[in-house]
């Protein structure tokens, strides 16, 4: 598997929403190659024929009846928002204008 | 009128104190304010709160006063824990207090709502003492990570409570609270245990409700209880167990016969497994040695000590290091800086959300927490999501398999909680892979779901700090662990001639000095 660089650790931190500085991407990339180093040897471990595990315990099927339960006022809801208005959560452009 | 002095009230086990309250020989508003004194007296030296919650905990004792002062059916129905304070890891959503998870994205949000958990607490009539210190979103071993500074051990001022939950252990180990929550992701709950000196509980993934619980790995993250005692734990996770409709990975079965099990435990005929990848090299001597000693007491009680092997653990450590931040990069997707928390606005350029949500993400978490997100975004992109995530969930499988096979063998598992006793503040911070070993032997039981437990096994002869065992059961197999759990506690207990707690120095009153304190020391 191929280590991970400085340009891929800028990738994801863009992808993941992170801005980050060059030095923090000088760090970042040097404690991850370390990492991924270090958790490589997984790959190694299971034959084609082992099963993946997503979920420790299986349950399935887990339904409940289709009402309405309890659900927050507008007001809750927007307790915590760093902005707001008439109800909704304000946001800057969504859109790049340039 | 209270015979017992403030001192003595707050070294009583949650037990002791109930049966106190019942008597109506101490009232739950003397016993909160005893904690709520302590916290003032020591906090400041171990820095195990972030929130204080007063006013509403004398609030609450004060009713169950006046309830068990009115006598009649509704005294008679208070639930046996009533008037028994609490203090609540800072992960866990609560409804007039602040919730941080140690972080500054989440600095001064209250939640709408409250976890399963807190409403149990809240019928249960047990108040609240405030919220504890945390690594920022529950990841670390040290609690340094904690964006509000660390947590220090109580028997070792210049050491780390483990983590990620060193503000509950801490408290717990301090005498300022009988019982707390915590929540255990690879040994959130354990580790802080063993290096402080204090019993932690991971049950059974699904046992208690995760609602309200910040999610970190979903797959992997479990509320349970932090306590002084085994029994303690007991009570405490009947109080916060049960299906939960609200959490869709809730197991219906009752989990009721936990008490019951810590108070009757007996280990004779059972058979008790090492597993031989738990212990020995990359563990320290003291640690190895207190080990040794139970597995002895264990046997003398008449237990039958077999060896398993789990070969399959050597990878267990690498799958968790892929699987966990996979789930976190998703989890903490979720704060950026819209609904709830921080925004940071970007110094200059163009104001788009997305650079809104980058500068928020930069400026709010820490370097750990970013670590994982990318770390957790790498391994699932595409290219190597087979390679990393895939084999890692493979492995999950093998470790299971490895499991049955060894409680094939046992009733229950036996390993040391943490290869090494406290280190140093500071120690370990610069170097993650070193920090992530402390978890070497925790990581497998929730990779596999099954419960774990980690009491008090003695001081380590080079450095005088607490040493902690783990046991770990099958899936739903909880009060065994109390079982045995409470065995090794009396046998040991009896060794030492109390509660090992009874060891740890004395905090000097932080209003009067700085902190002055030796490890190690005895009465």
């Amino acid at each position: 598997m191929a280590a991970i660089n400085r340009d891929d650790v800028a990738h994801l931190a863009r992808l993941a929403h992170i801005e980050m500085s060059a030095e923090e991407l000088d760090r970042m990339a040097g404690e991850l190659a370390v990492i991924v180093d270090s958790v490589k040897s997984v790959s190694e471990a299971a034959g084609d024929d082992v099963p993946a595990t997503s979920h420790p315990i299986p349950l399935s099927n887990v339904f409940r009846e289709d009402v309405v339960g309890h659900t927050f006022t507008a007001e809750q809801a927007l307790s915590g928002a760093p902005d707001s208005f008439e109800g909704r959560f304000k946001v800057p452009a969504i859109l790049d204008e340039d | 009128m209270t015979e017992l002095n403030n001192s003595e009230l707050i070294r009583l086990s949650a037990a002791q104190l109930a049966v106190k309250l019942a008597a109506r020989e101490v009232t739950s508003v003397e016993v909160t304010q005893a904690y709520l004194d302590r916290i003032a007296d020591v906090d400041g030296q171990v820095n195990a709160f972030l929130h204080v919650n007063a006013e509403e905990a004398l609030a609450v004792a004060a009713e169950v006063d006046a309830i068990r002062a009115a006598g009649g059916a509704e005294a008679e129905e208070l639930h046996e824990l009533a008037g028994v304070p609490i203090a609540v890891k800072d992960l866990i959503v609560t409804i007039g207090q602040p919730t941080t998870a140690g972080s500054k994205i989440l600095e001064g949000w209250h939640s709408p709502y409250d976890a399963t958990v807190i409403k149990k607490l809240r019928a249960a009539k047990m108040p609240i003492l405030g919220k504890t210190n945390l690594d920022e979103f529950a990841m670390g071993s040290s609690t340094e990570h904690s964006a509000y500074g660390p947590t220090r051990n109580p028997w070792d001022l210049d050491r780390i409570p483990g983590g990620s939950g060193g503000g509950s252990a801490a408290a717990v180990a301090a005498f300022e609270a009988p019982l707390a929550l915590g929540t255990d992701t690879g040994g959130s709950i354990r580790q802080p245990g063993a290096v402080t000196g204090t019993v932690g509980m991971k049950p059974t993934y699904g046992a208690v409700s995760r609602y309200g619980a910040i999610a970190m790995a979903s797959s992997l993250d479990q509320i349970g209880p932090v306590s002084r005692t085994v029994l303690d734990s007991a009570l405490l996770q009947e109080v916060i167990g049960g299906h939960d409709p609200f959490d869709s990975t809730s197991l219906t079965d009752p989990f009721d016969t936990l008490v019951a099990a810590a108070k009757t435990g007996n280990v004779k005929g059972m058979k008790i497994g090492i597993v031989k990848e738990l212990h020995g090299e990359g563990y320290q001597a003291g640690v190895e040695n207190r080990f040794n000693e139970s597995l002895e007491l264990l046997k003398e009680a008449g237990a039958e000590i077999v060896e398993v092997s789990c070969p399959n653990f050597k990878y267990a450590l690498g799958a968790y290091y892929l699987i966990m931040p996979s789930e976190v990069s998703s989890n903490l997707a979720k704060f950026d800086g819209v609904r709830y928390g921080l925004r940071v606005l970007p110094k200059d350029g163009p104001m788009t959300i997305e650079r809104v949500m980058g500068a928020t993400r930069a400026a709010g978490f820490g370097d750990e927490v970013k670590r994982r997100i990318i770390l957790g975004t790498y391994a699932l992109s595409a290219g190597y999501y087979d390679a990393y995530y895939g084999s890692a969930q493979k492995v999950r499988t093998l470790i299971q398999r490895d499991f049955d096979a060894a409680f094939a063998q046992a009733d229950v598992l036996i390993s040391p909680t943490a290869p090494t006793t406290a280190f140093r503040l500071g120690e370990k911070l610069d170097d993650p892979l070193a920090m992530y070993l402390n978890d070497v032997a925790t990581i497998p039981a929730n990779m596999a779901g099954i419960p774990g437990l980690s009491l008090p096994g003695g001081l380590a002869d080079e450095d005088g700090l607490p040493v902690g065992i783990q046991l770990l059961a099958p899936a739903r197999e909880d009060a065994r662990l109390y079982r045995v759990g409470a065995v090794l506690e009396s046998l040991l207990e009896e060794k030492w001639g109390g509660p090992l707690l009874a060891q740890a120095p004395e905090l000097k009153n932080a209003a009067l000095g700085t902190a002055s304190n030796s490890a190690g020391g005895s009465n």
